[in-house]
């Protein structure tokens, strides 16, 4: 009978440790947007799981927090979040749920990209939501930005080297190899783009602001009148104006969006309507960070009838 | 210009957070590990904004060998400024009103304009349009902050004015454990029974603009709430599978299939003055809920709830409600703005109540069964617009030896046959605001089955930072 305890007592304690504890040594990294989730798995190799909770093709900022997601989080050894209130809406009360105090703020499992760039649009005055759904910290779609890339690529080794000093070598590695390959596809990509620097174009949201200003181009106005507010006709009006004023022929948007309002743009004044993705995933030709510049900068090229060189 | 570039590194760390709070109590020693842990980030932070700020200074030679001559232009002075302007706004920002320790502060209203075709009609929810003409539904102001790394509190305080008159009270302050062990979490305070699916939703997260007949009927006007404690686990399956035991005071209003209020009536039942006495004189719930995805765009949510507790039409009298609950959403992967969207919601609630004997009124012991259901569809079929339909049944047996002079009209309509059915529209001009146009076509057993129409026109507004709603 003691010994039939005993044996219980071994096989729930070894249940629980392997539930506690398992032996699995890979980090297991959560990411809340493919492109986050990218440039993780750049860094951890194949010593980090690491896994995306919003799809490539989503509207990052109402991403529904599904209950699988607590589940996934509450395994994990890392978050990686772009903050700047991109994932305000939806992400803390997964945390919350997830009891898992090694991705609470403060924690090194907590990397927030947000802390390491430099934010474009932040707002100077005085802001209320009659201005739309404006961002108090600046635009949050700043991994558009490869050398934004670079610097969060920067800070998750940094995190994962605290996590695993074992294999910070391995970490500090990939990140170099990363790091230098955005270097060289960027002295690429910009040559490739030098003939598009100073083009005149028009976005639906303000998604592409850090990729425009990284590559020259110059974003006059957007669909929507507000962040996050549906085109109207008088705005839709004062836009037909600015374009043909200033000569604007290219309308840059995520495949995503109703497609209405810019192809009645397009029609009214003669610009094309271009569509490429804002995130790792948001086509099937984006799959990694470095293949999502490839394909935009193929996409615009293509377009501006442009050969590769 | 050293002096300058530390200044900065040093403020953006303090704005980042990486300050570590923990330092200031009495640490043991996983503590000090995990300042130790933390030290070691800031250090790292420290190096990295080092080298972010040698990169500045050598940009766009090292980083974009064929930077654009716009960028050459820029000086490493002007990137300084530019870092010490982002640091600024953030710490300004970060902020808010006084200071970063304040709760979130929000406050949501909503109210209607209401038609009935009977001026008694069959709306008795707290929050529902009750009257003709114009209804204040419900002005909820929400704080939730930090209390420290254990807890987080939600504070839900709430306003309604009925014919003129305001009341004020006290919805709900609990607090949710941040660290316990063992996938455990604590919820304690004064809170809504997670019972189901609506009962713990507030108002502006309902899709239609009253409560469904069945929670009314058993839970109250105001919905099942009370102070309490609640233990939940987050079971370790691949899947999401969470158990939840309860325990709550089940006295007031509030708690109308408990210990409700002394010298009401339940179908000819006078309550009596029952207080808690005994362990056994609490409000018990387990609950079990889970969800999968069974395609990426299709995810289901399922719970099962049973409440057992004392009721106050005998001494030792007790009540069972049991429910099952599902949600099943459809959103594609490219939604914008969450649109479009399916969403179908249906609970079902049983509720077996052990009744009297009323030995004043005479009447025998019995017991009162009631259940029911409600099951609604919802499409939001264009990005700001979403149109619903959802259908209510009710049924009850027992309670029938009361003479019916000792039922009320008010008790009569809360048993029997009734079933409702409600189309609505709503438009959201933004996630902030909703109009939504709601038609009710109500038969009820109480008033011999003839039709009761309502039309409400809801309004609601929502300011400030309202915290995130759980799926």
């Amino acid at each position: 009978m003691e010994n039939r305890m005993l044996l219980l007592t071994v096989l729930a304690g070894g249940f629980f440790m392997a539930w506690a504890y398992p032996s699995d040594a890979k980090l297991n990294v959560i990411a809340s947007t493919p492109d986050l989730a990218a440039i993780a798995r750049e860094v951890g190799g194949d010593r980090a799981d690491v896994t995306s909770l919003a799809k490539g093709t989503e509207d990052p900022h109402f991403v529904d927090p599904k209950p699988s997601f607590i589940r996934i989080l509450n395994q994990a050894d890392a978050l990686i979040e772009g903050g700047a209130d991109l994932e305000v809406g939806w992400l803390p009360p997964l945390v919350l749920n997830a009891r898992n105090p090694k991705i609470h703020l403060g924690q090194p499992g907590r990397i927030v990209a947000a802390e390491v760039v430099r934010l474009l649009e932040v707002p100077t005055g005085q802001i209320d939501r009659s201005m739309g759904d404006v961002h108090p910290f600046g635009n949050p779609h700043f991994t558009l930005d490869p050398l934004n890339g670079k610097l969060i690529a920067e800070r998750i080794k940094e995190r994962l080297c605290v996590l695993s000093a074992a294999d910070c070598p391995f970490f500090t590695t990939n990140a170099k190899q990363v790091e230098d390959k955005i270097d060289s596809r960027l002295a690429l990509w910009q040559k490739q783009m030098a003939p598009l620097r100073g083009t005149k174009v028009v976005t639906y949201h303000r998604s592409y602001s850090y990729l425009a200003e990284r590559f020259g181009l110059q974003v006059l106005n957007t669909i929507e009148p507000k962040p996050g507010i549906p085109p109207s006709a008088s705005h839709a009006r004062d836009l037909i104006t600015q374009m043909k004023a200033e000569g604007v022929k290219l309308i840059l948007m995520e495949p995503n969006r109703e497609r209405k309002t810019p192809a009645f743009l397009a029609q009214q004044t003669g610009a094309r309507v271009v569509m490429i993705p804002s995130m790792v995933g948001g086509s099937k030709e984006a799959g990694d960070y470095l293949a999502l510049f490839d394909h935009i900068v193929k996409t615009l090229l293509m377009d501006a009838g442009q050969q590769l060189p | 210009m050293h002096t300058r570039i530390y200044a900065c590194a040093v403020l953006f760390v303090l704005v980042s957070g990486g300050w570590p709070q923990t330092a200031f109590a009495a640490p043991t020693g996983t503590e000090i590990e995990d300042l130790k842990k933390q030290m070691a980030v800031m250090e790292e932070q420290l190096r990295f904004l080092r080298r972010k700020v040698e990169q500045l200074e050598t940009q766009p030679s090292s980083a974009a060998p064929e930077a654009p001559t716009e960028n050459k232009g820029i000086k490493t002075e002007q990137r300084l400024k530019d870092l010490e302007l982002q640091v600024g706004q953030q710490k300004a920002a970060s902020r808010g009103l006084l200071s970063p320790f304040n709760p979130k502060i929000s406050v949501n209203g909503i109210f209607s304009a209401a038609m009935f075709s009977d001026k008694d009609n069959l709306n008795f929810g707290d929050h529902d349009p009750q009257v003709q003409g114009f209804n204040v539904q419900n002005v909820e102001l929400h704080l939730q902050g930090t209390v420290d790394p254990y807890f987080q509190v939600d504070t839900n305080i709430v306003t309604t004015v009925k014919k003129g008159d305001t009341t004020i009270e006290l919805e709900e302050m609990y607090g949710t454990s941040l660290a316990l062990p063992a996938n455990l979490q604590l919820v304690a305070g004064q809170y809504f029974t997670r019972f189901g699916r609506q009962n713990r939703q507030h108002p502006h997260q309902w899709d239609f603009a009253d409560q469904p007949v069945i929670l009314n009927r058993l839970f109250g006007k105001d919905g099942l709430r009370g102070p309490g404690m609640q233990l939940s686990w987050l079971a370790p399956t691949p899947f999401y599978l969470e158990f939840i035991a309860n325990a709550q005071q089940a006295q007031g209003e509030i708690a109308t299939s408990f210990l409700s209020k002394p010298g009401e009536t339940i179908r000819g039942y006078s309550l009596l003055d029952r207080p808690v006495q005994k362990i056994g004189d609490l409000l018990y719930m387990p609950r079990v809920v889970t969800s999968f995805e069974p395609t990426e765009e299709l995810t289901v949510a399922m719970g099962g709830s049973t409440l057992f507790g004392p009721n106050a039409s005998g001494p030792n009298n007790t009540t069972i409600i049991y429910g099952g609950d599902l949600y099943v959403k459809w959103k594609p992967v490219d939604h914008v703005k969450g649109f479009p969207f399916v969403a179908w919601q249906t609970e079902y609630l049983f509720r077996d109540y052990e009744a009297g004997p009323d030995n004043a009124n005479g009447i025998p012991a019995d017991r009162l069964k009631d259940f029911g259901l409600y099951s609604q569809l919802v499409y939001g079929f264009y990005e700001r617009w979403a149109a619903g339909v959802r259908i209510d049944y009710v049924n009850s047996s027992g309670g029938g030896a009361a003479v019916p002079f000792l039922i009320s009209q008010a008790q009569r309509d809360l048993a029997g046959e009734r079933w409702r059915l409600s189309p609505n529209l709503t438009f959201y001009p933004s996630e902030f605001s909703k109009f939504r146009l709601q038609y009710n076509l109500d038969f009820a057993e109480s008033r011999r089955r003839e039709a009761v129409h309502g039309v409400f026109l809801q309004v609601e507004f929502n300011i400030g930072e309202h915290a995130a709603h759980t799926f």
